[in-house]
């Protein structure tokens, strides 16, 4: 298992690695100077010259690149050519808004989807079943960033509820900052629902069939309490493993709700990031984000090993 | 004949319905899509523009049957590149066995560690916006899947008796994976690119809305609700109706695609009953 | 999208109004501070700046933070455009044109408590045209031959050549003085020596800057001054309405100004920028370098509809590039006017009968995108078919500006009495005209304000005739803000959002 693990990490560490090379040779290839996009349409060569030295992009690409991975493995993200701060503190201050929206989202869509579910596969076939059917179809169709929209129409634009963008910091209070996380939270849940709901009412179903449910309700364990205790807790192993496989898809749907929402999350810093050519800060990102799916990953088979009281069939 | 089932049904009619409009849309729409009537911005629904008007007075109604033609292209030219690219790369995979196999893998998770629409942002950037450059985009990353997709899927048959048979019998890899292999991985594969259809429709409006995708005066769902972002106050239901328009076309793909799979495997119901 | 606008920073006006300005600040200072009225104010602002830094980046949103705020330069524009007094106190200029002697307040001090001296200055300015200058517009610094500091109070400024716009060039954000022990560490931490101080930056909300009460000037009535970064426009109107923001700069949402007008508590300018939009035409491509290929253009465009599509009709026409607010400005707008039949006709005989296709790069700004579509649709209608490419900044840059590999743009240029980029052969339009360089010529020989005003006038003519761009429109500066609200600048002659007179009534 643990041998499993480090080398599924290998593995994925060397893609995230071979996806920094990728993003640098795309951004090279990009037209566009940072140091004429900062310094803009009266810059001299001679000032765009000395900006670039100052910046190190006066050095051959290879040569970069190989300072830029001598500083990652030192942990070490580098400075970001736009901001001129570490790119580190700026992947940090980003990540206090973009990490407790995932969660929020992965929260409140699991917290749904669940009990829907059950629900759905306890009442296979009838009423219930077609409605959270129904909505985990439209869900899955929809747009996060339309959700987004009508959620603004809705809550912000129509009510006034719930600011419309922007966020004001955890230093606001904790209050105001959830307050401006919570429509972003629910345009990403919505899908994220959608799918798991779908993927709780199959497994459910599934170990329904299994042998030890029909032995247990053969001993007379009544319904509720088969669903709840026998078929769930097995059907959470695959309903978790995609909630892991939906993660990245999750920071996909936040790059682009994060700019519905013109949120400072990660996404937005890289989207930014690509638009100022600070190939330093995209980079950063990309290995952040890179290893925190695989961190996800990893915990998520480990809870699932945990979790599986079946005997492991390798 | 088994009973279709009604996912099926009712993402044909779905998709058929988006079908005819892009279709009407070549021939007529209320008004042409691309009139710009400045006076008579951002009318509400009516009587003369049904759906009401945009921002410099364009019918909505028109610009989104226009948009159905352009979403759709969209999605069928990205989808037929990945078919086109990855299900030859993942027969091959299939085919050639260890390495082969190793190389696509590791190929597909370097593209599968950049989420699509990041991807997509990245080429645009490259190539610039525009609508071919985002079928480019989008195209790969359905190859990658659709590589990965069919590669599983061929596996599993090269593992069955009756290849392993026309294997001992002389006959080429090449022939096998032609005769025996791409016939029993179709299903799956459509099924497959069906949905990826419906990926590719909401990926091409998100990047249309970020304005990286089809360009004015073609008109684009995804831009339209960029567009309509800047009026909730003044317009707010500009910002439905396209959006409906994408919803609509993504539900009727992921039916279609989920009533073939429970059709073509009816031992694995994986969508429930609708 | 890229949060950045190369609006070319420079000064411009003329010298006048110190007195007007103090007695303004004073009767602020005097009104004795009601226990209820606020002390503080929160400005909305569409961009965030990159960073804080006015001396090493030409984002205007820098400048639009920090300008007269947070630092001072030697001089400084005020609301109308004059230059005034900032840390200089006074000045004499030889006669020669060639030594500007500057005698600095006494009182000056950095935010860190250290003194602001003639050797500040020095470092500040010969730090602006050093070889290893990052300045964005280090061409201001370029007539310096030597600064001197013969005491602590007194900087002497020796030119090279007579310049005539020197103490615009140094009332610009760009000329902020700096202190030697911050310069590397503005960026994040400014340190200048304005009536505020940076308090903190939350980064992608806000920048908060706070009174300074070491100032040696009129002090703010405001305590403090919150920048609010809000980039969408349904988020800047909702903001508004809640009250998050005070007062929002440079709106564009102009759909929803007829709501704001209506309500009373809001109050609406409509002022000037120095930003004319212009459709740029690369004078040296086929079909375009056939004025009547560009005279064709200008028929075929229909201005109104195009300021009433894109601004809501909240902008002045031009028929040249020149603001109708500045003195010298003549109205050409009559000059081709909307005639799309006029514009076939031109169209066929300059051997185009049936139009052509032809591209138009836009950046990101929403009156380009716009301004870019609706262009294209009128030129549709005299058979020029225009497909659109929408770039990020980086690549307009790059591709359009610097290398001049294009058929049109649309942009607005924003530095004040930027006419003169028509003289210069390198720039992206790509037009060469002997009479205008020689008009430039004679525009910097003169001094006289008529003569210059009359220059002025025939290049704009000159220009006119030539259909060198599309002149389109000037961008509006719209401030939509609380009506309590009092001071702040309706026009804008420079980037800034000069806080320092605004107060509560």
């Amino acid at each position: 298992m643990l041998a499993f693990l480090l080398r599924r990490l290998l593995t994925l560490l060397l893609t995230a690695w071979l996806a920094t090379v990728a993003v640098f040779a795309v951004l090279e290839a990009v037209p566009g100077d940072p140091a004429l996009l900062m310094l803009g349409v009266n810059a001299q060569p001679d000032t765009l010259a000395a900006l670039r030295a100052q910046m190190g992009l006066d050095r051959p690409m290879a040569e970069r690149y190989l300072r830029w991975t001598a500083g990652l493995l030192r942990g070490d993200l580098g400075v970001s050519l736009t901001y001129a701060r570490p790119v580190a503190g700026l992947v940090a201050e980003r990540l206090v808004v973009t990490l407790p929206l995932a969660l929020l989202s992965l929260a409140m869509s699991t917290l749904a989807a669940i009990p829907l579910g059950l629900l759905a596969a306890a009442r296979r076939g009838r009423g219930g079943d077609w409605a959270v059917m129904g909505f985990a179809q439209l869900g899955v169709a929809m747009p996060s960033f339309w959700i987004a929209i009508l959620l603004i129409l809705l809550f912000s634009v129509t009510l006034g509820w719930f600011p419309a963008g922007g966020f004001p910091g955890w230093e606001a209070g904790v209050g105001p900052a959830l307050k401006a996380l919570l429509l972003p939270a629910v345009a990403l849940a919505v899908p994220e629902a959608a799918i798991l709901a779908r993927v709780t009412r199959t497994a459910v179903l599934d170990t329904l069939g299994e042998d030890h449910i029909r032995t247990a309700r053969a001993k007379g364990v009544g319904r509720a309490a088969v669903l709840l205790r026998h078929a769930l807790p097995n059907a959470l192993i695959p309903v978790a493993t995609v909630l892991g496989l939906q993660l990245s898809f999750l920071v996909a749907g936040a790059v682009v709700v994060e700019n519905v929402f013109t949120l400072p999350g990660l996404g937005r810093l890289l989207y930014q990031a690509i638009g100022q050519r600070d190939l330093i800060v995209v980079q950063g990102v990309v290995v952040v984000l890179a290893v925190f799916v695989v961190v996800v990953n990893a915990l998520v088979d480990i809870a699932c090993a945990m979790v599986d009281p079946r005997p492991r069939a390798s | 004949m088994r009973r279709l089932p009604l996912s099926l049904w009712l993402g044909l009619t779905l998709v058929a319905l988006l079908l005819a409009v892009a279709l009407l849309s070549l021939v007529w729409t209320p008004f042409p899509a691309d009139k710009i009537r400045v006076v008579a911005r951002l009318r509400p629904p009516g009587a003369e523009h049904w759906l009401g008007t945009d921002h410099f007075g364009r019918d909505v109604l028109s610009m989104i049957m226009v948009g159905a033609r352009n979403s759709l292209s969209i999605g069928a030219m990205a989808v037929g590149l990945g078919l086109v690219f990855g299900v030859p790369l993942g027969l091959a995979a299939a085919a050639l066995g260890r390495w082969g196999d190793e190389i696509l893998a590791r190929l597909g998770d370097l593209v599968f560690a950049f989420p699509a629409v990041l991807s997509a942002i990245l080429l645009t950037a490259v190539l610039g916006a525009g609508a071919v450059n985002v079928v480019l985009a989008l195209g790969l990353f359905n190859a990658a899947v659709l590589a990965r997709v069919t590669r599983g899927a061929a596996q599993a048959v090269w593992r069955r008796e009756f290849v392993r048979a026309a294997l001992a019998l002389g006959r080429e890899p090449l022939s096998v994976t032609l005769v025996h292999v791409l016939p029993n991985v179709a299903g799956i594969v459509t099924v497959q690119a069906t949905v990826l259809f419906a990926v590719a429709i909401v990926n091409e409006a998100a990047l249309s809305y970020l304005g990286l995708g089809i360009q004015p005066p073609s008109p684009s769902w995804g831009k339209m609700l960029g567009d309509a972002q800047t009026h909730l106050f003044t317009a707010p239901l500009q910002a439905v109706f396209p959006g409906l328009a994408i919803a609509l076309s993504v539900l009727g793909l992921t039916l279609l695609g989920d009533g073939l799979r429970d059709w073509l495997d009816p031992r694995h119901r994986t969508s429930g009953i609708l | 999208m890229p949060n950045r606008k190369p609006r070319p920073a420079a000064a411009a006006g003329l010298a006048a109004g110190l007195l007007a300005a103090l007695a303004f600040g004073s009767a602020l200072g005097g009104a004795p501070a009601l226990a209820q009225t606020r002390a503080d104010v929160v400005v909305g602002m569409a961009l965030e700046p990159p960073h804080l830094d006015p001396t090493a980046g030409a984002a205007a949103a820098i400048k639009e933070v920090t300008y007269a705020n947070l630092y001072e330069p030697l001089t400084r524009v005020d609301a109308e455009g004059n230059v005034v007094p900032a840390l200089a106190r006074t000045w004499t200029v030889s006669e020669d044109g060639l030594t500007y002697r500057f005698t600095l307040r006494s009182g000056a001090k950095f935010h860190d408590g250290s003194v602001c001296d003639s050797a500040d200055v020095k470092f500040s300015l010969d730090r602006a045209r050093a070889t290893d200058s990052v300045n964005a517009q280090k061409a201001y610094f370029a007539s310096i031959a030597a600064v001197e500091t013969p005491d602590p109070g007194t900087v002497v400024v020796t030119l090279s050549r007579p310049d005539g716009l020197f103490l615009f060039h140094m009332a610009s954000g760009d000329a902020a003085i700096v202190a030697p022990e911050s310069a590397s560490t503005n960026k994040q931490k400014p340190v200048g020596t304005g009536p505020f101080k940076f308090d903190r930056w939350v980064a992608g909300d806000r920048v908060v800057l706070v009174r300074n009460p070491d100032y040696d000037g009129p002090k703010p009535a405001l305590e403090r001054v919150s920048f609010r970064f809000i980039s969408d426009p349904a988020a800047q109107v909702a903001a508004l309405k809640a009250g998050d923001v005070d007062a929002f700069t440079l709106f564009s949402t102009y759909e929803a100004l007829p709501e704001f007008r209506n309500d009373p508590k809001f109050t609406v300018t409509v002022g000037t920028t120095e930003g004319e939009t212009i459709l740029s035409t690369n004078n040296a491509r086929k079909p375009f370098d056939d004025v009547r290929v560009r005279r064709a253009m200008a028929h075929a465009i229909d201005r109104k509809t195009l300021i009433e599509g894109v601004l809501y009709g909240n902008g002045a026409a031009i028929g040249s590039h020149f603001p109708p607010h500045r003195a010298g400005y003549v109205d050409l707008t009559g000059l081709y006017p909307y005639d799309p039949a006029k514009a076939k006709a031109l169209l066929a005989e300059a051997g185009l009968p049936n139009g052509f296709d032809t591209t138009l790069r836009l950046p990101p700004p929403p009156y380009a995108r716009r301004g870019g579509e609706l262009v294209a649709a009128m030129l549709a209608e005299v058979g020029i078919r225009v497909k659109i490419e929408p770039m990020e900044w980086a690549a307009w840059l790059e591709k359009v500006f610097k290398g001049k590999d294009y058929d049109l743009s649309m942009i607005a240029h924003t530095e004040p009495l930027d006419i003169d980029v028509y003289g210069r052969a390198d720039y992206y339009f790509n037009y060469r005209n002997d009479r205008f360089k020689a008009l430039d010529e004679e525009l910097n020989r003169t001094q006289d304000p008529a003569k210059r005003n009359a220059l002025y006038g025939d290049q704009q003519r000159l220009l006119a005739e030539d259909a060198v761009n599309g002149f389109l429109f000037m961008l509006p500066s719209v401030t939509v803000q609380n009506a309590k609200l009092a001071g702040m600048w309706a026009n804008r002659p420079i980037q800034a959002n000069d806080v320092t007179g605004v107060s509560w009534k």
